[in-house]
């Protein structure tokens, strides 16, 4: 009976906590689709906000998509072969191009964009291009993809892999598609999620580099929160969701498979 | 000709090869070696003593100090990477790749090499008929044994038909059980290939039933190059003599040609006069006989039975206590005066080391 009691009063808290952080969300998405967030929902469900969402910040919404993707296709051509290169290489150099590449994160991002906008201020076209957000995503993500690459050829023996394809007449291409890609494949996807879901929510440094032209889909958050209707801000806010939440699912159902092998 | 065989494989000629690390260690003293067609050498020493080096350096996967050259039936492959030296290489790790089958394991050098999937098919059964593993075709790597997987090494190994194949102490990561079965297997196996092979262990008795010659190396540098019976019965000093096999090491005067030892005057079948001598007299050269039959006596220690034989442990013979392979049938107790026989060609002189 006590225990039962024990069990009802904790079970209670908990659900307290959870209602504490999720009624937020819950309400939020529901002001994005309610036609008078103010009347409730007694003023009728809609999807008009959200397709206005759509008219207004189509256009960011696909560039954070291009910006995650090219940030991914860098981050995976310059990132992997870089991991390689530092765990095969190793010695003191390797460790202090290893803490180099590791520095943003402890960088505000603020500091890392004024330090953009101070060097390449000069080339406008690149500074008003998106590539100039491209090139701030890149170097914020980097450690990511290469540090989940390099835990994963710290637990398979890669250097000797390696040893063991090139004794067969592989050439070091061969090697590095054949062997090292697939058997680093775990730490790939992992630092792919990561990458691409720190792209879509980056804010910090985006919002130093933006232009009215090259605006991601936080900065439009930030946009429509000061200067649009509540049910607007609401929408988009729901549409931010949608987007992020499977990716953040695929990560953690990635991280439980990692575990149970 | 076998059809597994590798063409015989090629001589192999290493040219003042040593290797300085980049903090300065000296791994492997200049050393120069010839290794004949076919033949099969055993590098062989405790761990540290530059053997791997070695073997790494012919493979093409450490270089040489400047000056050291290595070549393959007299072509200077130094700079060549190990990728085109047509070598074939297992690991005491095995390297297999956890990515493929062990089918895909065994042909990824034919694959390599662009041969056509159905000729590769076929080479690749020729191996897992040869290496004994049949119906394990499919299997992933994590679900091999470790028998199992040190097969499949040797097979992916061979399956290029390499000039030479080389093992970095392939047998050591499996229980000891195991390892001496596929000791054997394996020596059939080169046996039948008729290949250059160049094998890296610290255990003696692998060198010695594989060696066709063995090399015992010692802090980087060659101490003794010989075939297994001139290493065992005559070492070159006493670390060769102590690291193959059990050897008694006996430190005396020698008058006349006779061990002058506490236990009697032992004879070697010399003159020399040396006042102070380092002889090896191995085990089981010694008999043990009635006490006043043999010019050396001493007392039983202590006796382990071992079942083939039995280790007598002798004191009062020489300055230290003396070990002897009796045969199982001798009666003898803790305590008991015997007689030791020695053969006078069985007492090995050693030089002085200080």
């Amino acid at each position: 009976m006590r225990d039962r009691l024990i069990f009802i009063g904790q079970l209670i808290f908990t659900l307290l906590v959870a209602a504490f952080l999720v009624v937020p969300a819950l309400l939020s998405i529901s002001a994005g689709i309610t036609v008078n967030y103010f009347r409730g929902i007694a003023s009728g469900l809609t999807l008009h906000w959200v397709f206005q969402v759509f008219d207004l910040y189509a256009g960011t919404i696909v560039l954070s998509f291009v910006i995650a993707s090219a940030t991914l296709v860098v981050t995976l051509l310059a990132g992997v072969p870089a991991a390689y290169a530092l765990h095969v290489r190793g010695g003191r150099l390797s460790r202090i191009v290893e803490e180099i590449i590791t520095l943003p994160l402890a960088i505000p991002g603020l500091a890392i964009a004024l330090a953009l906008l101070l060097t390449y201020q000069g080339f406008a076209g690149f500074r008003r291009s998106w590539l100039f957000i491209l090139t701030g995503h890149v170097v914020f993500t980097m450690p990511f993809m290469v540090r989940s690459v390099m835990a994963v050829f710290a637990t398979v023996d890669i250097r000797t892999l390696d040893e063991g394809a090139a004794s067969l007449g592989a050439s070091p291409w061969r090697r590095f598609l054949d062997v090292i890609v697939p058997n680093a494949r775990p730490g790939i996807l992992a630092g792919s999620l990561m990458v691409v879901t720190l792209s879509l929510g980056e804010f910090n440094l985006t919002w130093m580099l933006h232009t009215p032209l090259t605006k991601t889909l936080p900065i439009g958050l930030a946009d429509s929160y000061a200067s649009m209707r509540l049910e607007v801000a609401s929408a988009y806010t729901l549409i931010f969701f949608v987007m992020i939440i499977p990716l953040l699912v695929a990560m953690q159902m990635f991280a439980g498979a990692e575990r149970a092998r | 000709m076998n059809p597994a065989a590798g063409q015989g494989g090629a001589a192999v000629r290493i040219e003042s090869c040593g290797k300085t690390f980049a903090d300065g260690t000296r791994a492997l003293e200049p050393a120069t070696l010839d290794i004949a067609r076919g033949e099969t050498l055993v590098l062989l020493g405790p761990s540290g003593c530059g053997k791997t080096t070695m073997l790494r350096i012919i493979a093409g996967l450490e270089l040489p100090d400047t000056g050291g050259r290595v070549l393959f039936d007299g072509r200077d492959m130094t700079a060549v990477p190990i990728e085109r030296r047509n070598v074939g290489m297992v690991f005491q790790s095995y390297a297999l790749f956890p990515n493929m089958s062990v089918a895909d394991n065994i042909g990824y050098g034919l694959k390599i090499r662009g041969m056509a999937s159905e000729e590769r098919a076929a080479r690749v059964a020729e191996l897992v008929r040869l290496t004994n593993i049949p119906g394990l075709e499919n299997r992933r790597i994590d679900q091999l044994s470790g028998g199992q997987r040190q097969r499949v090494a040797l097979a992916r190994a061979v399956a290029i038909r390499p000039g030479i194949l080389l093992l970095d102490e392939p047998l050591t990561a499996l229980d000891a059980a195991l390892r001496d079965r596929l000791r054997g297997e394996l020596n059939r196996l080169l046996r039948a290939l008729g290949i250059t092979t160049i094998y890296v262990t610290h255990d003696q008795s692998e060198a010695m039933e594989l060696g066709d010659r063995i090399v015992v190396m010692q802090k980087g540098a060659i101490a003794q190059i010989g075939n297994p019976r001139e290493i065992y019965f005559t070492p070159k000093n006493r670390f060769v003599a102590e690291f193959i096999g059990a050897a008694n090491i006996i430190e005396a005067p020698l008058e006349n040609g006779d061990l002058v030892l506490p236990g009697g005057r032992q004879p070697t079948g010399g003159v020399a006069n040396l006042p102070e001598a380092v002889v090896m007299i191995r085990p089981e050269t010694i008999a043990i006989v009635e006490p006043g039959r043999a010019p050396l006596s001493g007392t039983v220690d202590s006796i382990s039975f071992i079942g083939d034989r039995q280790r007598v442990i002798v004191s009062g013979a020489s300055g230290k206590s003396l070990t002897v392979d009796a045969p199982n049938n001798i009666q003898a107790r803790a305590g008991d005066r015997i007689g030791l026989l020695i053969a006078p060609d069985a007492i090995r002189l050693l030089p002085r080391e200080d």
